[in-house]
């Protein structure tokens, strides 16, 4: 019987490598701070995208609104930034010092109540959490129970992806409206906008991002993994056997909402601002192109769809701005037509084979292990 | 009525049950009772309301009126889940299984233990577990394809592992639509022979086409017509019922 207890098969421990080996060592190598940091502001997409692999790949449940708790996740991160930024002294010509700029701007001459405890840092982390956290057991409480599903929570995840976007620009003096929350400075004193820090930052967000990754493997290998895709398929047989469906929906729906709140929190300090322009319904089903074309199923996959889907981007709108969304709507139907595992599919299907025949090949040679050569190969050709 | 007189507290009371559709009553003021140990099995022509009355014990549809009761629990207000964890296994018409998973983690999820969303976050595979999963395996004749995935199964073997993951779960009332439908005849052999041996010290509740097999299984026999009982008694009674001969068994 094959029962692994392993915590990474062999092609999933290739993947780690080699997402290892380019994140630690050869892009910090190969790239200057500016385009160092661009990869920072992709993967804090990456970390959506995770979330998505579990909630939609393995759960079916398709979230058209990320970018909501990508958004609260972010917001959360500003406000702290900001008011730090905020200090008195920063802001003397103000005609209210002391608070920030935006509010300042809009006649405001206190700090609201709800921004009090962003003061805290680690009332802050805990928000970053616990907010989005909190709001997708609202939402998925109140949808899964009444058993919503499919398309019509798709859109209604649209929907209040549009809501908060609207929220957030409509209440311009506690939000910062349309420009989002601007200059952000310090983090507890310590600067984030040279390059050291930016370097620093990048370093720690990849850290989390393996963090998220053991987290997502974790529940992918218990019997709750095995409970979303058997959900996915016959939900009605997972119910008549005894489980409540609507709690494990909930579940992948609250983890993939903290897994973006981490991704918004990191994109704040590492890009320096947050704006509702990351909130909306453009943003969240861009989210959800990076899960498909890395591969929905596959947790690498779904990384390394970030990374390259905004390197296209980034690339693409450099010189070509006006096609770049034709590319992009392009680019989500032929993977969704031709390839419906994405990148990840792709290597599984294609290049592992080679890979397995090339190894089975020289390990009847020379009777050398696998390891070493497969990965070199493996990373730049994804 | 029976009710003053009982010997024993039935298993299952479906009393005055009635489902009405837009008005369309599909069940209709039905009541019926199954004691401990017993095989009951329904027949009826299409549209009789067969399935229905098992989708309203499971839960799956709502009762517009009317009473079920299982061991003395109101079944009418339980949720699915609730109702499988007081002991009611139900099996699919068409063969429900989770084909991306293989035949083990199907009786696995199966397995009543860590049915929480917490629960099966801290679930272990240990002994216990593989052990009552490999005498189930054996049972349903799928020991050998443990690992295969269930799209891989040929119909009737996927029919055998929704029975397994039913008996993993040691249901006290196991519901079974139609489980030979659609197999071939040695299949359909080793089916009653599957089934003659999980029925022993349960009670269950058999919807099926098959004359021959209802003839070999069923301890009682209940015909439905349009949502009501037509007949009700031993596989003989019904049989040379006049009433059920015209809307059924003459065809």
């Amino acid at each position: 019987m094959i029962i692994t207890s392993r915590f990474f098969n062999r092609s999933e421990l290739i993947g780690f490598v080699a997402l290892a080996l380019v994140l630690v060592v050869i892009l910090p190598l190969s790239l200057d701070v500016f385009r160092l940091n661009l990869v920072a502001k992709y993967l804090t997409y990456a970390f959506v995208a995770i979330g998505l692999v579990l909630c939609w790949g393995y759960g079916g449940i398709l979230s058209l609104g990320q970018g909501v708790f990508f958004g609260l996740g972010g917001y959360c991160m500003a406000m702290f930034l900001k008011l730090e930024a905020s200090s008195v002294e920063n802001t003397k010509i103000q005609s209210t010092p002391g608070i920030p700029d935006f509010m300042d701007w809009n006649q405001i001459t206190a700090l609201p109540l709800f921004w009090q405890p962003f003061h805290s840092l680690t009332f802050t982390v805990l928000a970053i959490i616990l907010v989005p956290g909190l709001f997708a057991l609202i939402i998925g409480t109140a949808m899964f129970k009444r058993r919503v599903g499919g398309t019509y929570f798709a859109i209604i995840t649209q929907a209040v992806a549009a809501i908060l976007t609207i929220l957030i620009v409509g209440q311009q003096g506690y939000t910062g409206g349309i420009n989002g929350m601007t200059d952000l400075r310090t983090l507890k004193g310590w600067d984030i906008r040279p390059d050291h820090a930016k370097i620093i930052l990048y370093f720690f967000e990849v850290f989390l991002l393996f963090g998220c990754i053991f987290i997502a493997q974790f529940i992918r290998l218990t019997k709750l993994g095995r409970i979303l895709v058997a959900m996915r398929e016959q939900e009605d047989r997972v119910r008549f056997s005894g489980y409540s469906v609507a709690n494990f929906k909930i579940f992948a729906f609250c983890m993939a909402a903290i897994f973006a709140a981490i991704g918004g929190a990191m994109f704040a300090l590492n890009v320096g601002f947050m704006s509702p322009s990351f909130v909306g319904i453009v943003p969240s089903i861009e989210m959800v192109i990076y899960t498909a074309v890395g591969g929905r199923m596959s947790i690498f996959g779904a990384v390394w769809g970030a990374l390259l889907v905004n390197f296209a981007k980034t690339g693409l709108s450099e010189s070509f701005p006006q096609l770049w969304l034709f590319g992009l709507g392009a680019l989500f139907i032929a993977v969704v037509l031709a390839f419906p595992n994405g990148l990840s599919g792709i290597w599984a299907d294609y290049v592992q084979p080679r890979i397995d025949r090339l190894l089975a090949l020289r390990k009847s040679k020379s009777g050398s292990p696998w390891a070493g050569n497969s990965v070199a190969d493996g990373a730049p050709a994804e | 009525m029976l009710i003053g007189h009982q010997p024993k507290p039935f298993l299952l009371a479906v009393e005055a049950l009635t489902v009405s559709f837009d008005g369309f009553k599909a069940v209709n003021n039905l009541s019926f009772y199954v004691e401990e140990n017993e095989i009951r099995v329904i027949i009826g022509p299409n549209g009789a309301g067969k399935t229905t009355v098992l989708d309203l014990i499971c839960g799956k549809t709502k009762a517009t009126s009317g009473s079920i009761q299982f061991r003395g629990k109101e079944l009418t207000k339980l949720k699915e889940n609730q109702i499988v964890q007081t002991g009611v296994g139900r099996k699919f018409q068409t063969p429900s299984v989770f084909e991306d998973l293989t035949v083990f983690e199907n009786l696995e999820i199966s397995y009543p233990r860590g049915r929480t969303v917490f629960g099966s976050l801290a679930f272990q595979r240990d002994d216990a577990v593989k052990q009552r999963i490999e005498e189930v395996a054996e049972m349903i004749f799928l020991k050998d394809r443990l690992d295969t995935y269930a799209d891989q199964l040929s119909h009737g073997q996927k029919q055998w592992l929704e029975i397994g993951m039913l008996l993993i779960q040691d249901p006290e009332l196991l519901m079974l639509d139609e489980p030979v439908a659609g197999m071939s005849v040695s299949e359909r052999a080793k089916t009653a022979e599957l089934l003659n041996r999980i029925i022993k010290d349960r009670s269950v509740l058999v919807i099926e086409h098959d004359m021959k097999f209802v003839e070999d299984i069923a301890h009682k026999v209940t015909v439905l017509h349009q949502g009501q009982i037509l007949s009700e008694g031993t596989m003989e009674k019904v049989k040379n019922d006049p009433k059920v001969i015209e809307v059924y068994l003459g065809h």
